[in-house]
């Protein structure tokens, strides 16, 4: 639920560094759990740029949309182009099939990320 | 727990939701499930292609009975109350004075002077007031038996054959919305031909005691053949495909039954009611608004409750109930537009998080089960 190797927002996004200064951006299992089934992910274009937490885009379940924020200062370098046809995959494999897209880190990584331990914290906090 | 989610009031089958492993929230003060571990597209394409089965403990339940009962239900509503046969429902509404909703309900004709009123869970203690404030004069008593009372929904094509093992009460000849009494799993229920899905299938009342012990029996007839528990999240798709009006959305204290397309259930000849005058007034001027189905153009434009329908950039109406359709495949909704705006074929635009997105407008309902 909370793999090791990834960096946590606070709004439920993760960030995979790759150590080749990219990473790979996508939604928690426990916000694609808050969201139920997931129908559309509307994602950026290749080559724009976001600064830390500002809005890349927004996932859209049955019930409801939530924005899906930047978790660190970062251009597009590609998309996850399954998700148009399978949405799907955000709530099967939010950690892996589901990833939304691949990015190229500026400057250092955002001071607030959280580890796995801190955000499992987070999250067993807002569940109770 | 949080103390807010203490406070919330339970359904006699809040237990059984839990061992289900459902999500549940607060729907109208009501400690509810939302979905079960299955999840809303699955839930939602079992009530159409199997069954499912809703827990609607929460509706409330207003007995009025009595020598007056005919004429006070007749003064409360705006259908032919006295046109029910025993044993026949009708869906109709509590109106103001000036046509809007108090809450949109179902009657059923117990007998020539005994009615069951049941109301949407969230008005219930103010719908229970409206009917005793206006009960006086009239011969008749009124009750409450919202507490006392549990009801669960079986909805979709598998139904009949779930429900009739479990029951010696033939149903086939059960008519839509009609209802009869008889033992379900040798529990004493009302049994009603009626739903909030589209679909064939009953809604069973019976003591809130006996409740769980009824789902029980349901979910074990109908697990083998398909049937799944199904939540609030799935109720709110399905009758919004089948244009079902849901207070607070379609229907509330600012618009009249009238502009919300629920002519066909105001009888102005039937004699005097609440909400009679303002409604014939209505009737004879040009209607401002009008409640539209649409559905919008582009897949990822999806609009959802209470956004704005805009013209020019000014606000001109607003969606009520929006989402993606399971059944359909399409982003649809419902909304209140202008008159002259509210053509099948004809274009609106909805402001979704600040952008102006093309809707057409299509003919509703979405969907029609094939009899």
């Amino acid at each position: 639920m909370f793999p090791a190797d990834l960096k946590y927002t606070k709004d439920h996004e993760w960030l995979k560094p790759m150590g080749d200064g990219t990473a790979l951006v996508g939604i928690t299992h426990y916000a694609q759990d808050a969201l139920g089934d997931v129908v559309f992910v509307d994602l950026p274009e290749a080559g724009e740029a976001f600064g830390t937490g500002e809005e890349f885009g927004t996932v859209e379940s049955v019930k409801t949309v939530s924005e899906l924020n930047m978790p660190s200062e970062a251009e597009i370098l590609e998309v996850n182009a399954a998700l148009a046809d399978h949405p799907e995959a955000v709530n099967e494999d939010p950690y892996g099939k589901g990833w939304m897209v691949k990015v190229r880190l500026k400057g250092a990584l955002a001071a607030d990320l959280m580890d796995a331990k801190a955000y499992e914290a987070l999250v067993s906090a807002e569940s109770h | 727990m949080s103390t807010v989610a203490a406070e919330l009031k339970k359904t006699p089958l809040n237990a059984a939701h839990r061992a289900l492993n459902a999500k549940m929230v607060d729907f109208g003060g009501w400690d509810m499930p939302v979905q079960y571990p299955a999840g809303i597209l699955a839930e939602h394409e079992a009530v159409r292609t199997k069954a499912g089965l809703f827990d609607v403990s929460h509706m409330g339940e207003i007995r009025v009975k009595g020598p007056g009962a005919l004429a006070l239900v007749e003064h409360l509503t705006p259908n032919a109350v006295s046109k029910l046969a025993i044993g026949q429902v009708h869906y109709t509404a509590f109106l103001y004075e000036n046509g809007t909703f108090v809450d949109d309900l179902l009657v059923y004709r117990e007998g020539e002077q005994e009615f069951l009123l049941v109301v949407n869970a969230g008005n219930s203690d103010k719908d229970f007031a409206w009917v005793q404030q206006h009960a006086k004069g009239f011969d008749c008593t009124v009750v409450n038996e919202s507490p006392a009372t549990g009801q669960i929904a079986l909805q979709g094509p598998l139904s009949v054959g779930i429900l009739q093992p479990l029951t010696k009460t033939p149903l086939e000849p059960i008519g839509y919305y009609f209802f009869t009494h008889g033992e379900v799993a040798g529990i004493k229920c009302l049994i009603s031909r009626t739903g909030y899905t589209g679909e064939d299938g009953f809604e069973l009342y019976c003591a809130a005691d006996d409740t769980e012990k009824l789902w029980n029996a349901v979910m074990a007839a109908g697990t083998p053949k398909g049937l799944l528990p199904a939540g609030l999240g799935c109720r709110n798709t399905l009758r919004l495909e089948c244009k079902m009006a849901l207070y607070g959305h379609e229907i509330d204290d600012t618009i009249h039954a009238l502009e919300a397309g629920l002519a066909w259930i105001v009888k102005l000849d039937k004699g005097d009611f609440i909400g009679r005058d303002a409604l014939l007034a209505a009737k004879a001027a040009p209607a401002p608004r009008k409640l539209v189905g649409f559905k919008t153009l582009e897949k990822r434009d999806i609009a959802r409750d209470h956004m704005p329908v805009v013209q020019d950039g000014k606000q001109v109406g607003f969606v009520t109930s929006a989402a993606p359709s399971p059944t359909c495949g399409i982003n649809l909704g419902l909304a209140y537009v202008p008159t002259e705006q509210a053509k099948v074929g004809g274009r609106i635009q909805i402001e979704i998080r600040g952008r102006a997105v093309d809707a057409e407008i299509i003919p509703t309902p979405f969907y029609k089960r094939q009899k």
